[in-house]
This record gives structure tokens, sequence and C-alpha cells, in this order.
């Protein structure tokens, strides 16, 4: 073999080795790591998973807001105006977070059907609405 | 007023374009070169009216001009004066004629300094910027004019988001834009090798001081983001994968890839069509960044529209850019011939694999953030990736290239041998070891190895990097150093992840006042919170003494502002820097009369991330200063 032919066949076998590795830790950790979302509703019809990690997002309810005396742990509800779910949430809330407001929450649900929540997120305008959330109300107030 | 002359001004900058684009590229075909001498004054011209442009809106701000639209939408009275002139580029309509006049200023900055390229060339590469320019005035003048006027004069504007309240976020959108647009110089220059069928050496030493500059702008905006990010957001983190910082990083990552290319085809005449096809994905990359930040896909900080029209234009424009230029690359890349054949072990099998593997890691990174996008686009339900998974993916895939990145600068080109570089070497590896593996064990517990491997290879690349340019001390300063300080910068930057991602300690506390809480060494004592007004909001202010071994070391204030103009509030976080640790306190959120939810950080070595960056930065910016090019132009002619 010349060493252009040589070349090739390298560039091509490395090309090809790295992107199968790529390709084979890519994939493996995107299974891992995919987290789908879920309406309060989606939760109470038993779609979502019970020992993965997903985000659920809707509306935080009015007065829903209980804190622990001692810890930072805290209790909220969130609804898509159709069901309502239970969050719990240990940690400090996002600055947007109010009662009345469209957040997005990450993490499990537990055994009583309380969704325990790793991360709380609220988004950066006032006016602003996730669009998950938007899109899940909307599709409620239809059904009604 | 203003808004009719500014509105003329981007109509009249279009026309420009429109000719810029269109005369040069028809008469390099024909050879006149009065024609395509026009492209200079076109791009001048173009340049002229878009200053005037931004001038008047910039105008606008300062004066309070709420009959526009987007000055009462993004400005008030009592925002500072600083932030009225970065408001300008605050928003959807105005980064984008910010992005627009980038364009042109690279565009006649092509023209000053390329005077010594060939007419048909220059003409080519004018023209074609001049088609992007098309393109996005046309996308400013339909569908985001900055100058839409409203049917009523509002009393006072709505107001910046607080947010973007601050001289670190001030100069990020300018910087980042430079980086992506300077990338459309590249792109250029490779349309124009396209349509010639040829690249040789000339070429790239007309397109390599773009690219790094270009790149070099880049580095310095996207480290600006992550700064702003670790100290505005209240979240102590350096970098999240949010989407949108992606969008930024697949340019930069291609950036690199080109970079490293280019020197292969410049030193051996190698790698030629592949070089053209990453100058093509470099600048297409900044388009789709353009698109994923500008059109409203992406939810995040950095959303501003959501008309979709505007989201369906950018996308078409982006579909014409890329599917055209691939087109032509399929078409007449045949014709680009390398013709250097290297060894095994060489420095050009170096920076294949740097590039085979810079690209995978852009690849990675685009699956998880399209990915989700395209799923919610076919109504396949909504996910999300998240952190884990890039750092799944990256970090092993990234070790690997550091390793190659450390050994490749010490490789000879053509061929080189296992014995040569062993020898060469086995004294850096062993003190690159001593300061990855025994150094740490003295001061970082516990022992972590993924810690010490990125600490190894950070010191073995800054070694490498450090002899390799005092070998070549004689050469001219600025391109031996410029690749040296860059790699080096890479290293600072590796070393501050490898320890701060793993030794730094976070903490959500609540503390009443007189309260301590003690992290790694450090004693936080809060005091207090106490109220002020300043001048558009209203501040709840903390006060924490630190103190170290009994010594008080520092006060610390972490606030809580409510602004004024909206009833949303913004943690602004204390940060005591320093070069080894950072110390983080932010204000969570009163609890009762006298205790508050707090959050605590120990960042250390946080701050040689972006020092590092800058470093790069640096280093890409004294290779563009090298005398190389115009040396070469004036020598082949």
């Amino acid at each position: 073999m010349n060493t252009k032919r040589k070349k090739r066949l390298l560039a091509i076998v490395l090309l090809v080795a790295g992107v199968s590795i790529a390709a084979y830790l890519a994939l493996q950790s995107f299974n891992e790591n995919l987290m789908y979302f879920y309406s309060p509703s989606d939760i109470k019809a038993g779609k979502a998973p019970t020992n993965h990690l997903f985000r659920v997002g809707g509306l935080v309810e009015k007065n829903s807001l209980i804190r622990q005396e001692d810890s930072l742990m805290l209790e909220f509800r969130v609804t898509d105006q159709a069901e309502t779910i239970g969050v719990q949430y240990t940690g400090i809330l996002p600055d947007l977070f109010r009662e009345g407001q469209g957040i997005i929450a990450r993490g499990k649900l537990n055994k009583n059907g309380l969704f325990v929540a790793e991360e709380v997120l609220a988004k950066h305008d006032e006016n602003y609405m996730p669009p998950e959330v938007a899109d899940s109300l909307k599709m409620h107030n239809k059904a009604q | 007023m203003t808004a009719n002359i500014g509105q003329i001004s981007l109509i009249f900058a279009l026309l420009m374009a429109f000719y810029q684009a269109i005369i040069p590229m028809f008469c390099s075909f024909k050879a006149q070169y009065t024609g395509m001498a026009s492209a200079r004054y076109l791009a001048s011209g173009q340049f002229a009216f878009l200053c005037i442009a931004f001038a008047c809106l910039t105008y606008a701000f300062l004066t309070n001009d709420f009959s526009i639209k987007y000055v009462a939408s993004t400005s008030n009275r009592s925002l500072p004066l600083i932030y009225k002139i970065s408001g300008v580029w605050g928003a959807h309509e105005g980064s984008l004629l910010l992005w627009a006049l980038i364009l042109s200023l690279w565009t006649v900055a092509v023209c000053l300094f390329s005077r010594g390229l060939p007419p048909v060339y220059i003409a080519r590469v004018i023209s074609v910027m001049g088609f992007i320019s098309v393109g996005f005035l046309i996308f400013l003048l339909l569908l985001s004019n900055p100058f839409e006027t409203l049917p009523f004069i509002p009393e006072d504007g709505r107001s910046l988001n607080p947010l973007l309240q601050d001289p670190g976020l001030a100069i990020h959108p300018p910087m980042l834009y430079m980086g992506y647009v300077g990338f459309s110089v590249a792109f250029a220059f490779a349309i124009a090798a396209l349509i010639a069928g040829k690249v040789d050496r000339l070429w790239v030493s007309w397109v390599r001081p773009w690219t790094n500059a270009a790149w070099s702008f880049l580095t310095v905006g996207i480290a600006l983001g992550s700064w702003w990010a670790y100290y505005e957001l209240g979240w102590g983190g350096w970098w999240f994968w949010d989407p949108v910082e992606n969008a930024s990083l697949l340019p930069w990552l291609i950036g690199i890839a080109l970079m490293h290319s280019l020197v292969v085809t410049e030193k051996r005449d190698a790698f030629k069509a592949w070089t053209v096809l990453l100058a093509i994905f470099s600048f297409s990359l900044s388009l789709l960044g353009t698109f994923l930040v500008r059109s409203g896909v992406l939810t995040s900080v950095h959303a501003f529209a959501t008309d979709p029209a505007r989201g369906l234009y950018i996308l078409v424009f982006l579909l014409i850019v890329v599917g055209s230029s691939l087109l032509l690359y399929a078409w007449r890349s045949p014709s680009l011939k390398s013709t250097a054949g290297f060894n095994l072990l060489s420095r050009e099998t170096g920076l294949l694999l740097n590039n085979v593997f810079l690209l995978t890691i852009t690849a990675c990174v685009l699956l998880g953030t399209l990915y989700p996008l395209i799923l919610d686009a076919l109504n396949a339900g909504k996910i999300s990736v998240g952190p884990p998974y890039f750092n799944a993916v990256i970090v092993p895939l990234a070790l690997v290239m550091f390793l190659i990145m450390s050994v490749g600068l010490a490789l000879r080109w053509k061929n080189d041998s296992f014995s040569r570089l062993f020898s060469s070497l086995k004294l850096l590896i062993l003190l690159a070891l001593i300061s990855g593996l025994v150094l740490p064990a003295l001061w970082l517990t516990p022992f972590n190895l993924y810690s010490s491997i990125g600490l190894s290879l950070a010191s073995l690349i800054a070694l490498v990097a450090i002899t390799t340019a005092y070998k070549y001390k004689t050469k001219p300063l600025a391109s031996v150093w410029g690749g040296s300080i860059a790699h080096i910068g890479m290293a600072i930057t590796i070393a501050g992840i490898s320890i701060t991602g793993v030794y730094s300690s976070e903490k959500d506390i609540k503390l009443d006042y007189g309260e301590s809480y003690v992290m790694n060494d450090y004693s936080f004592k809060f005091i207090g919170v106490s109220q002020q007004q300043r001048a558009n909001y209203r501040a709840d202010i903390g006060l924490l003494e630190v103190s170290k071994d009994g010594h008080l070391i520092t006060l610390m204030k972490p606030e809580k502002r409510l602004y004024d103009s909206k009833s949303e509030s913004m943690t602004e976080a204390a940060i005591d820097a320093g070069f080894f640790r950072d110390l983080f306190v932010a204000l969570g959120e009163p609890l009762s009369t006298n205790s508050w939810s707090l959050r605590i950080y120990h960042k250390p070595f946080i701050r040689w991330i972006w020092l590092g960056a800058l470093l790069m930065a640096l280093g890409a910016a004294l290779a563009v200063t090298g005398k190389r090019y115009s040396n070469r132009v004036a020598h082949e002619q």
C-alpha cells in the first residue's frame, strides 16, 4: 500500500472508531438522561414513570405554599386547571417563583404520589410562561 | 424623525448590500475590473448607512424617544446611562441590527486589510458577505424592525430586563457577535476558493488571521456569558449545557478544528477540501446559533422573539446558505486535491485526531441540543436532555482529546518516531504526573481520579506548550507564542474545571440573625438584613462576617433587588473572589422576621476557567498580529 492509501485508510479507521465510540456513549447516556414532560393530568392518569426522573409543569396553585419551620423543606401544589399534584422541594426557590405563575420542576414521584423535586425552574420574565406549561393548559382548557 | 432617518438608512444599507452581492460577483466572471472595484465602495457605503441607523437607535435610547416601540419596550427614564446604551442591543430587534452592523464592519475590515489580494478574489469574498447581509437586512426591515413606531407615545418605557442590567452583559453580545459574524469571512473565502477551484498556501495565509480573530472574540464572548451566569443568575455554576450556551459552543468547537486544519493546509498542503468544509460548517453553526437563540424555539433568557414568522425566515435563510454552499462544495471540492503524504506518527495525524475528536464532540452537543427540538416539532413528546448526558459523553471524549493535544504539539511534521517522542517528553510527563497526582494529594482531599487525570493532562499541555515555544524562540514571536499561549490557556481552564468540578462545596441553609455556618474552614456569620432605596430598585441587603481561624477575612453583602418598573425580584450574589477560591453567598427568601434562607458556596480555582479562556483569546489574537499575512501577500506578488 502506498502512503496515500495508508493515510486514507487511517483517516477512515479513526473516523469510524471515533464516531462509533461517541455514538455508543451518546446513545447510552441519552437513554439514561432523557426527561419527559408530564402535566398533572398525565400523572393522575398514571402515564408518568415511578422511578425515573421527569419534569412536571403547571401553575402554582394559590395559597398552596407551605414551609417547614426548621428546615428549607417546602410543599406546594401545581395545577393544569384540571388536576393538581403536590410538589415537595428542599432549598431556595427561584426569584420568579410566585403562586399563580407557571413553573417547571424536575424530580421523581414518591410512593405517596408526591412529586419530590430536585430543581424548580421559573423563567426570567414575569410575562413568560414555559411553552410546555402553556401547551398543556391550552389542551386542558379545550377538553373542558 | 429619528425613526424615519434610521428606517431610511436601513433601506439604503439594504440597497447597497444588494448591489454588493450582485455586481462584484457578476463582474468577477467577466473580468470587468471597475465593477469588481465597486465592491469596496458599496461595502463602505453599506457600513456608513448602518452606522447612521445604529446611531439613530442609540440617540433614541439616550433621548427617551418612546415613540419608537423598541425603545419603549426596553428602556425607561430611570435606567442608568450605560444600560440605555447597552439596551440598544438588549433585545431582539436591536441585537439583530448590531449583528448586521458587525457583519458590515468585518466586510470593511476585509476591504482595508486585503489590498494586496487579487481583485477577482476579493470581489467574490465581499460579494458573498453582501449576500449574507441582504438576508439579515431584509429580515430586519420586514420582521424585526427596530424603528417601528407606536401610534401613541407612552409616558415611560417598560424596562430592560433587570438581569441584563449588568456591565458584563453589556459587552457580552457584541463580543459574541464579533465571533459569530467573524466566521463569515472564512466562509466567504471558502466560497471564493470553491468558485476558483483552488486552495493553496496563499489562500490559507489570507484566511488564518480572520479565523483566529473571529475565534478570539467568540472565546471572550462565551467566557463573559459564563462569568455572568455565575454571578448574576445566582446559581454559582459556570456552564449549564443550556441550549443557548450550546449554540455558542458549536461554532467555537468547529472554529478550533478549522484553525488547526488550516495549519496543516498551510504547512503541508494537505486537508484542503476538509478545511474548506470546516469553514462552511463554522459559519453555518454560527447561523444555526443565531436561529436557535433568536427564533424563539428555545426558551431561555435569550429568546426574545416569539413570532413564528421570524423563526421560519431564519430557518429558510439558514437552509439557503448551508444548502447552496454544500452543493457548491459537492460540485467543486474534487478539484481540491491534497498532495502531501504523511506517516502514522506525525503531527498531521495528531491534528487529524484533533479534528476527529472536535467534530465528534460537536456532533454530541448538537444531538443533545437539537433532538428535543426535533421531537417537539414532530409532536412526539416533550423531552429535555440534562447536563448528565453532556457530562457523560463530553468528559471522556475531551480527556482523550487533551492527551492527544498535549503530545501533539511535540510531534514532528510528516514523520516521527515513538522513541524520539518519548525521550523528549519523559521529563515533562514525570513533572506532569507529579503536579497532577502528588501535589493535589497534599492539599486536595479526598483523592479524586478524574480531578487528578485532568490536572496531569493540564500540566502536560502547559509544559509541552512552553517548551515548544522556547524551542522555536528564533522565529517571529507572535506566531510561535500565539499557539503556545492558547494551549497554556486551555491547560489553565482544564485545571480550573478539574478542581472546581470536584472540590466545590454548596449549601442551601436557613440562618437566624447572629447564627453561623462553617464551610471548608470558613465561618459565615449572618448579621442581618437591611433595606435601601437605590436609583431604579429597592434592595434587601444581607450582611455576613466571614472569618477563618478566628480572623475576620471579609464582609459579604448579598442583595435581593426589587425593580420599580417590574414586580420581579432579582438575586445579586456577594462574591469574595480570589485566585485560589471564590466564596459565594446569595440571599434566598425571608423565612421569618429574623431568619432567611441563604445559599453558600465555596468554589476553589473557579477563576482559572475564565482566566484560561482569556489567555486562549489572547493567544489567538497574537497569532493574528503575526507578520505572516502582509509579508506573504507582498512576497507573492
